[in-house]
């Protein structure tokens, strides 16, 4: 969100900030390439895609780590890893990797962290990453920072500099790992941007061992209760979101924001106080502690564009805000600005859309 | 049955306001209240108490005044209460903060054996969801995250069974006690404090440790010292370099401002255009 430059924090309270020499071997970027039911999570994807510039900048090599069943299709699933950017892939086939639990995830991965030494590795911010994170890097006793929205290299320390909200997602910070290795991240579903995938690249397989027996497993897995997709909102897929906050004033005034979302065929977002006040369901909450999403079109009514919010929609293509105050924040970075009250300019605005709708389709007619 | 609750004590992050010029955070006036993640966790764990007795232990790590978040949780009914305050913890980061909260736990398990530790799922402050798992592997616990229901506890096998929040559905997951539990939101429903409670929450002698009572061994592990991440930098969000095609309905009519923000969307992105009529004609 901002070029200005990472300074080398000074060291205080008799901290080392130094990396030791036994660490500066640690090369390489990884990700964690998160698959369930044989498919793997596209937060992995944006993930190499993250990954292979952060690799890029350093000069070292990007790989994924793959852990499951012999009866899952790891495999296909480096294949498509290598496609994403990936030259390696470390596969671990053992049948108690089949389904996640985060005993022998954890100990897959810290063996395959202490043997092959990676500087940087990469995670989902989903429930299996977030699980395997904290634990993986209390093991390996190193920094961790959650829910990252960028990552870049630090030219001065190449140490990775990982931003994220602080404070209830009212500022930035960005947080370094200096003395430790590997460096850990997660980054939640839809932050970055989904790298093109080339199927004409290739790579290498790193086959290793888990070591691990079922009786060695205190917990069991005894079932999998799938959800039901049936009407589930899907708002981070979505093309298009509507959405509103609390300049909205009343839950009477959101129907507009429904109105709007029929017109275009849109999914309905809302800020967390709209949430919070039980005007809409949790499920429909955009940002930091909601959903982050990448429609093509965003429209955000009596919004203003807190970083929250912000952090979960600013990778739309296009952002329309309609709020009464010229100087809320969400001006500093919608592409087309409406200053004016959302609930006298919604129904026009859904009005005119309708009626652009309905003469270009008689025209394609 | 022992059940310890882990908590913290944070800013109503609704309420936190950023100063518009020096971007630092203004917390004055700003109330301090229970993590709300944390209560679904303290409730979660009366509920086991109801139901097979024993005794629920509040932890808490901070500043003394989250003394006051420890009696909130006195007054929902736990029983006994720890304050792990030592300047020496001050700006530790989820490492640090686990090496300390399972050297307490270590502590109140001298006293009397801990079977289930719980914690929220994250903290609406940090958000990051790193303490519970890393208090977890520090005591070598069963480590179960994002539980929305305990389906089984057996006492007398040790034994208990979760549904876990999973990404595309539940696990159900079977393991022994004592683990380490974090609790989805929504799961349950705090209970009201009946007034005796809160007079007995406002006059309990919270316990407060610090260091050496919290056992803890290597002060490297601890506050600044412990914490292997560094905050190099905070700052305020920067606007984008092009500024926003800013109308107003000042100057013109809604009518000829929505015309016109839908004519510059549709002939700078042409295909969105086509995917809304292909969408309008289904």
């Amino acid at each position: 969100m901002s070029d200005a430059e990472v300074k080398k924090p000074a060291a205080r309270g008799g901290r080392n900030l130094e990396l030791p020499e036994h660490l500066k071997a640690y090369k390489g970027v990884w990700v964690f390439i998160e698959h369930d039911r044989g498919e793997a999570h596209s937060v992995s994807w944006e993930l190499l895609g993250e990954g292979r510039k952060l690799a890029d900048t350093l000069g070292v090599s990007l790989s994924g780590v793959i852990m499951g069943g012999p009866d899952e299709p790891l495999d296909a699933i480096a294949k498509e890893a290598y496609s994403f950017g990936a030259e390696a892939c470390y596969i671990v086939r053992d049948p108690v990797l089949k389904g996640y639990r985060n005993e022998p995830f954890t100990k897959g991965m810290t063996d395959l962290v202490n043997k092959y030494q990676p500087e940087i590795v990469l995670l989902g911010a989903t429930t299996m990453g977030r699980d395997l994170a904290g634990s993986v890097a209390t093991t390996l006793a190193t920094g961790l920072t959650a829910d990252c929205t960028e990552l870049r290299i630090d030219p001065a320390t190449r140490a990775l500099a990982a931003t994220r909200p602080t404070f209830g997602g009212s500022l930035l910070c960005t947080i370094m790992t200096l003395a430790y290795r590997p460096q850990m991240a997660t980054v939640r579903p839809r932050v970055m941007r989904m790298p093109d995938s080339d199927t004409s690249r290739s790579g290498t397989v790193i086959e290793d061992s888990l070591g691990m027996i079922e009786t060695d497993i205190v917990t069991k897995l005894l079932d999998f209760i799938a959800d039901e997709n049936s009407n589930k909102v899907n708002l981070a897929y979505a093309d298009i979101i509507v959405s509103g906050g609390k300049g909205l004033k009343t839950p009477d005034n959101f129907k507009l924001i429904w109105d709007l979302a029929k017109v275009l065929g849109a999914e309905v977002g809302a800020t967390r106080p709209v949430v919070q006040s039980g005007w809409v369901d949790a499920e429909r909450q955009v940002g930091q502690t909601g959903k982050t999403v990448r429609p093509k079109l965003y429209i955000a009514a009596g919004i203003s564009g807190a970083i929250q919010h912000r952090v979960g929609m600013e990778g739309a293509d296009v952002i329309v805000a309609i709020n009464t105050d010229a100087n809320a924040p969400i001006f500093d970075f919608a592409h087309h600005g409406i200053v004016g009250n959302a609930m006298q300019v919604l129904p026009v605005l859904t009005d005119t859309f309708r009626e652009h709708i309905a003469l270009r389709s008689r025209k394609a007619a | 049955m022992h059940i310890v609750v882990c908590i913290k004590q944070v800013p109503d992050s609704a309420q936190i306001r950023v100063h518009p010029v020096t971007n630092t955070i203004m917390r004055q006036g700003v109330p301090a209240i229970v993590n709300p993640y944390d209560l679904f966790a303290l409730e979660e764990a009366l509920r086991l108490k109801d139901k097979f007795g024993g005794k629920v232990t509040m932890l808490c790590m901070g500043p003394p005044q989250a003394e006051d978040a420890l009696k909130k949780c006195i007054s929902f009914g736990a029983d006994d209460a720890v304050l792990v305050t030592d300047r020496s913890f001050a700006g530790a980061d989820t490492l640090a903060t686990s090496y300390a909260l399972a050297a307490a736990i270590r502590q109140i398990g001298k006293e009397q054996k801990v079977d289930i530790v719980f914690t929220g799922k994250q903290t609406i402050d940090g958000d990051t969801a790193q303490v519970g798992p890393g208090i977890a592997k520090r005591l070598g616990l069963q480590l179960l995250t994002y539980v929305s229901r305990i389906a089984d506890l057996d006492l007398e096998k040790d034994t208990i069974t979760v549904e876990r929040r999973a990404e595309g559905g539940v696990q159900v997951l079977q393991t022994a006690v004592p683990c380490l539990i974090t609790m989805l939101e929504g799961t349950n429903e705090m209970r009201f404090a009946p007034l005796e409670n809160m007079i007995h929450a406002a006059r309990y002698p919270v316990r407060k440790w610090n260091k050496e009572a919290a056992g803890i061994e290597d002060v490297t592990k601890i506050g600044l010292k412990g914490s292997p991440t560094v905050v190099s930098k905070v700052f305020g969000p920067t606007p984008r370099a092009e500024k926003a095609l800013m109308q107003s309905v000042e100057d013109a009519t809604p009518r000829d401002v929505s015309l016109n923000v839908i004519q510059k969307i549709f002939t700078q992105h042409p295909t969105l255009e086509r995917d809304i009529l292909a969408k309008a004609s289904v």
